[in-house]
């Protein structure tokens, strides 16, 4: 299968992979996926609790290069941008940035889903009420 | 300077030899007369070029040159082979014996069977991919006419016990036959002394061309027959009707001439290499061999790499040409069949790479393809979620994974 330029550069040079410290209040954990389905995302957002804004974000991913690539580039958009912004990240924003095939699609959604997980475990942590979101069934 | 990408995937096909080439030339320019014509010289000429590569055949395998019938290649072998002798021994029984990891041409070909109305008994392997004798022997019923088991499997390289095996088939007055397209020319194959009834093979998994191939019909105790599955010329005693493939003949003979002078010392240098290449894989932490380590092809090595996905692991060994576990088609991934007839999970199935070497493999090239798959594992675990975990002592099999 041929890459996108953008998903090979993601994917040789990916951007925020590490992890932040899930005991944190101001720190939201998204894992999501199964190893037998070949992809698992970990998300993690660390808010500003003042401002509501993603200070920082990372990723560690199992998956194929376009899931590596959609969860890469998913942590570049979330810094900066405040929970509400981020929220409304589309996985078809994801797409169109990589270029992803249509079989790919489903790594996009996985990404938006660890987004919107990663959130809710910020929310839940912080005595806010979860929200609906799951976007994946496969 | 090394050439990239490597090729790795000799498994698959393997270059020709510029030898084989060679001696092809003449037949693809100016002797290029049709076997079957026996009234003039062109046609003598084309025969006995067919005649003398069926001598080159017969000797690698050691069998009579008569004994060969060439055909487009392995599959066509195998089909030929178990049809044939269904549909010529339907007198006498309809029962198959095979195993679970026998390449496509031989499990279509039997599930083909089934649709005619024959009876398969498909046997199970252990985790090293051999089958059980006793299991053979369990299966054996006064209707099975054939046992098809292959030398050597394709992924995993494992070499199943052919002598063992055309015994128990022959104890049972069934026919032994073997699909040998990838130990013909690696290793020593010799058809009397194995007790093989019918063989396919074929030239491009040993330095020949791709397109011809052969099956070795046995024509002494037993004499076995097939039924044709092509009507024709009647060429190959009736059994394979159509012009054969001169150049193609000339090449398989030239290569199987090649392995019979270089087979050792091909397969002493590639089983060193292959050793290194695993030793040095195996020492990243979990990683596993896959199929027989002991009664294995000298050339193949099948290692999975847990905590890594099959797909991602492809892309990072770009440099490599090689095959992985995991036949990735669409959003749905299908683990290799034989590695999970292993006993092998889906994950560690996807995340197997299968190298393949060959004649013309290097000791650099080994090198460079040590480096780059530790490299592309190394920095795949780092960025893994299921690497960390399990560094953190994590049973991954507990966790509750979401829904898809």
């Amino acid at each position: 299968m041929a890459y996108s330029d953008k998903v090979i550069d993601h994917y040789s040079n990916p951007r925020n992979v590490g992890t932040l410290d899930k005991s944190k209040k101001s720190v939201g954990t998204g894992l999501v996926g199964a190893p037998e389905c070949g992809d698992v995302m970990r998300l993690q957002i660390e808010v500003d609790e003042a401002t509501n804004t993603i200070t920082d974000a990372k990723f560690k991913t199992f998956g194929c290069g376009s899931a590596i690539a959609s969860s890469s580039l998913a942590t570049e958009w979330l810094k900066g941008k405040t929970v509400d912004e981020a929220l409304a990240i589309d996985n078809m924003e994801i797409v169109e940035e990589l270029a992803l095939p249509p079989v790919k699609i489903h790594c996009s959604v996985l990404a938006e889903d660890a987004i919107k997980s990663a959130i809710n475990d910020y929310r839940v942590k912080n005595g806010l009420p979860e929200l609906e979101t799951a976007k994946s069934h496969h | 300077m090394l050439k990239l990408p490597i090729y790795l995937d000799n498994n698959a096909t393997t270059p020709l030899d510029p030898r084989v080439l060679e001696a092809m030339m003449p037949y693809l320019t100016e002797v290029f007369g049709n076997a079957a014509s026996r009234n003039h010289p062109f046609g003598w000429a084309a025969e006995e070029a067919v005649d003398y590569a069926r001598e080159q055949i017969a000797g690698l395998i050691n069998c009579d040159p008569k004994e060969i019938i060439f055909t487009s290649g392995a599959t066509e072998s195998d089909n030929l082979a178990i049809k044939g002798v269904f549909e010529m021994y339907a007198q006498k029984g309809n029962h198959i014996i095979t195993t679970t990891t026998e390449h496509k041409a031989v499990l279509d070909t039997c599930k083909h069977i089934e649709k005619m109305g024959g009876k398969v008994t498909y046997l199970p392997v252990n985790s090293e991919g051999l089958i059980s004798l006793e299991e053979l022997k369990a299966a054996m019923t006064p209707e099975t006419i054939l046992v098809a088991i292959m030398y050597g499997n394709n992924e995993t390289g494992t070499i199943q016990p052919i002598r063992e095996i055309a015994a128990i088939a022959h104890q049972h007055g069934a026919l032994f036959m073997t699909d040998g397209t990838q130990a013909v020319g690696k290793i020593p194959v010799d058809v009397l002394a194995d007790g093989i009834d019918l063989m396919a093979f074929t030239a491009h998994k040993m330095y020949g061309p791709k397109g011809i191939g052969a099956l070795y019909v046995r024509r002494k105790n037993p004499r076995v027959k097939v039924t044709a599955q092509m009507d024709g010329g009647g060429h190959e005693r009736g059994m394979r009707s159509g012009t054969l493939n001169v150049p193609g003949i000339v090449g398989l003979g030239k290569a199987c001439e090649l392995a019979k002078q270089e087979m050792a010392a091909d397969a002493a240098r590639l089983s060193t290499l292959r050793d290194r290449l695993e030793k040095e894989l195996l020492g990243l932490e979990e990683s596993y061999v896959n199929g027989s380590v002991e009664h294995r092809l000298p050339h193949v090595a099948n290692i999975s790499f847990k905590y890594v996905e099959g797909e991602g692991l492809m892309m990072g060994v770009k440099d490599l040409a090689v095959s992985s576990g995991s036949a990735c088609t669409s959003a749905s991934l299908e683990p290799s069949y034989v590695l999970k007839a292993l006993g092998l999970s889906d994950d560690l199935a996807h995340s197997s790479l299968r190298f393949g070497l060959s004649r013309f493999t290097t000791d650099e090239q080994i090198d460079y393809a040590i480096g780059h798959v530790k490299e592309a594992v190394t920095k795949l675990r780092e960025m893994s979620p299921l690497w960390e975990m399990f560094k953190e002592g994590i049973d991954l099999d507990k966790i509750e994974w979401a829904e898809h």
